[in-house]
């Protein structure tokens, strides 16, 4: 089985969120990191490369030069190989265009099964996983809490408000994984030394047969502000009523 | 040699991260709880803690000690109790790598390099320290078999390992007369004395290792008759790098705690970082550290490196990195007034852990008689 898993290189947010004057990531600002939910991404393809060593994990990115770092940490854990999607033309791609370039990365992967986090630390769009299955015409299930795959079927589950729903999809399917997966695990000693030594292959915009069409924003930034800083919230203080006003408030909220 | 290699950078960002998630947040607690976590440490040898510089035939990581010390220093800025303890455990694993023979190497190295197995190293008495090639504990040949009788002191690990390295007394004849064995943890006769009540590294055993009339086979001795005393002071030329790593470590983590402090406590109409008396005890604590860490740095080298000048270079730098890491955690406290003074604030802990750094791998005196008679004897 061939399984590709997308890994993103986001600021870290630990010290709050910078942008730059167009809108967007200043990736100077802050320390570089692979971004959390795609380790975990790379935990779920681990775990099934643990189970049967025949399978073959390849880890793909879109980003700046340095993006390489994260790829060469998610080659320390164990993934063998890697591609990454470079080049100054797809600076500032949206959702759709990201999707766009990473659809036609992987479509040359023959992948079983592409994995991917549910949603980026830093844009938080949580939309592209989606977006590469429907470009690639496969079917899409996600977020996932759990994994399974045999037998050409992959089944997980997938938790929201009202429950937990099953899913199930035959292969080639693409998946995105919810926090619920778990954490990903160290890279070994070896694994670090390892990675110098695995294929990592750099592919632009033209030789992944992109246009300039393809790659256009499909919207404009004008401007970008910071979020208003919070503000105090509503308190009831009990005098008999709290419970009808708490109700009210939450009705009017549509939390209940 | 001064500038770290991407991979070395790589090594101890993964340490980093494993210290901070796995051991930072319990430090303490095992430190009042005195509990030996044996289940992270068996989770550190699965990244390959267990046999840093062991080769990878038998499951070692085959790393040099070069990047071996930022190992050490990234774990004990997470605890140093932890981090000495891997360092023991690492002399044991080298010294069986390194002069065992192939039957020794795959019947013992697999097991504690992955650290499902733990090893200990039993050199000092209770009546020998510095001077340890007068030790008694005797091993007397019966046959296909060896008899070791005696007692060791303050031994790291004992009553949890799986395995002693053990010089004892083969022969009469001073240091020359000293052999190195190893000696199963479940065998006839092996006791040990109670866990012994001590100022810090309360995180690891500490124990008398008692042997009357152990028996173990003729199998078990590690190299020849008579070498147990050089392989055991071989050991502990890297034992001496590792220890001062961990003393790094104690005091950097110490020296960030105290600037992040002195910039968030208000007192005078200000931060006390407006205070330039105790801006300049940071900076002291920081030369210190950086100080050592490259005389450190270059002693490491010398023993990859098999220099001539190695046993001379790894006594400076265990002296004084301990030296500097006791310092820079003892500042902390100061600088902390009354809230360093207290257990939730973990500075008091890394002062009591680093406190026995100039004790043990051979006290500090015994490095400056390393260094002095280089100077001497000539």
């Amino acid at each position: 089985m061939k399984i590709a898993v997308l890994i993103k290189q986001v600021p870290d947010t630990e010290e709050g969120r910078h942008l730059t004057s167009d809108g967007r990531a200043d990736r100077d600002a802050s320390d570089r990191v692979i971004d959390e939910i795609t380790e975990r991404a790379l935990e779920a393809a681990l775990k099934q490369k643990d189970a049967d060593k025949s399978v073959e994990i390849t880890v793909v990115t879109m980003g700046p030069a340095a993006a390489n770092e994260a790829l060469r940490k998610a080659l320390s854990m164990g993934a063998d190989k890697a591609v990454h999607v470079q080049d100054d033309a797809l600076a500032g791609s949206d959702a759709l265009a990201t999707a766009r370039a990473l659809a036609q990365a992987l479509s040359g992967l023959q992948a079983d099964l592409i994995v991917a986090g549910n949603e980026s630390t830093d844009g938080r769009g949580g939309v592209v996983p989606a977006m590469i299955a429907e470009l690639l015409n496969l079917p899409f299930l996600g977020p996932l809490g759990t994994l399974e795959v045999s037998g050409g079927i992959v089944r997980g589950s997938r938790a929201d408000a009202s429950g937990t729903t099953a899913l199930r999809a035959s292969t080639p399917a693409v998946i995105s994984v919810a926090e619920a997966m778990g954490e990903a695990r160290f890279p070994k000693f070896k694994g670090i030394l390892a990675a110098k030594r695995k294929p990592v292959a750099v592919q632009g915009a033209a030789e992944l047969g992109l246009g300039a069409a393809d790659h256009a924003a499909g919207n404009l930034v004008l401007a970008s502000a910071a979020r208003p800083a919070r503000t105090a919230g509503v308190k009831i203080i009990d005098e008999g009523q709290a419970a009808q006003e708490l109700a009210a408030y939450l009705a009017a909220e549509k939390l209940i | 040699m001064l500038e770290l290699t991407e991979d070395q950078k790589a090594l101890a960002e993964m340490v980093r991260d494993f210290a901070t998630t796995r051991i930072a947040p319990n430090a303490l607690d095992w430190d009042e709880r005195q509990h030996f976590p044996v289940d992270v440490l068996a989770e550190a040898g699965q990244l390959g803690m267990g046999g840093i510089y062991a080769g990878e035939e038998f499951g070692g990581s085959a790393l040099t000690r070069s990047d071996a010390i930022l190992v050490f220093e990234e774990l004990a800025k997470a605890c140093p109790t932890i981090s000495a303890y891997i360092s023991i455990h690492n002399m044991v694993v080298w010294m069986i790598d390194h002069f065992g023979t192939p039957e020794q190497r795959a019947q013992w190295l697999p097991a504690m390099t992955a650290m499902q197995n733990l090893g200990s190293y039993c050199l000092t008495e209770p009546g020998i320290g510095s001077d340890a090639a007068a030790l008694t504990t005797r091993a007397r040949r019966d046959g296909d078999e060896y008899v070791l009788s005696g007692v060791k002191q303050f031994i790291s690990g004992a009553g949890t390992s799986a395995l002693y390295i053990v010089m004892a007394r083969t022969e009469d004849t001073g240091a020359r007369g000293i052999s190195a064995f190893l000696v199963p943890g479940d065998s006839q006769g092996l006791s040990f004395g109670p866990n012994e009540k001590k100022m810090g590294w309360k995180a690891q055993p500490t124990r008398q290792v008692i042997m009357d009339g152990v028996r173990i086979p003729a199998g078990n001795l590690l190299g020849a008759e008579g070498q147990g005393f050089s392989m055991a002071m071989q050991a502990l030329n890297g034992g001496r790098l590792n220890i001062a790593a961990c003393s790094l470590g104690g005091g950097q983590h110490a020296l960030e705690q105290s600037a992040a402090y002195l910039k968030e406590r208000q007192a005078f109409g200000g931060p006390l970082t407006r205070q330039e008396a105790l801006v300049f005890k940071l900076a002291e604590m920081d030369m210190g550290l950086e100080a050592a860490r490259s005389l450190l740095r270059r002693a490491a080298a010398a023993l990859d490196a098999k220099a001539p000048d190695r046993v001379r270079l790894c006594a400076m730098a265990k002296k004084v990195a301990t030296d500097a890491g006791f310092e820079a955690a003892n500042s902390a406290i100061q600088l902390h007034g009354g809230y360093g003074y207290l257990s939730d604030y973990g500075l008091e802990k890394i002062v009591r852990d680093l406190r026995v750094h100039q004790i043990l791998e051979g006290t500090n005196e015994i490095m400056s008689l390393i260094v002095g008679r280089g100077l001497v004897d000539k």
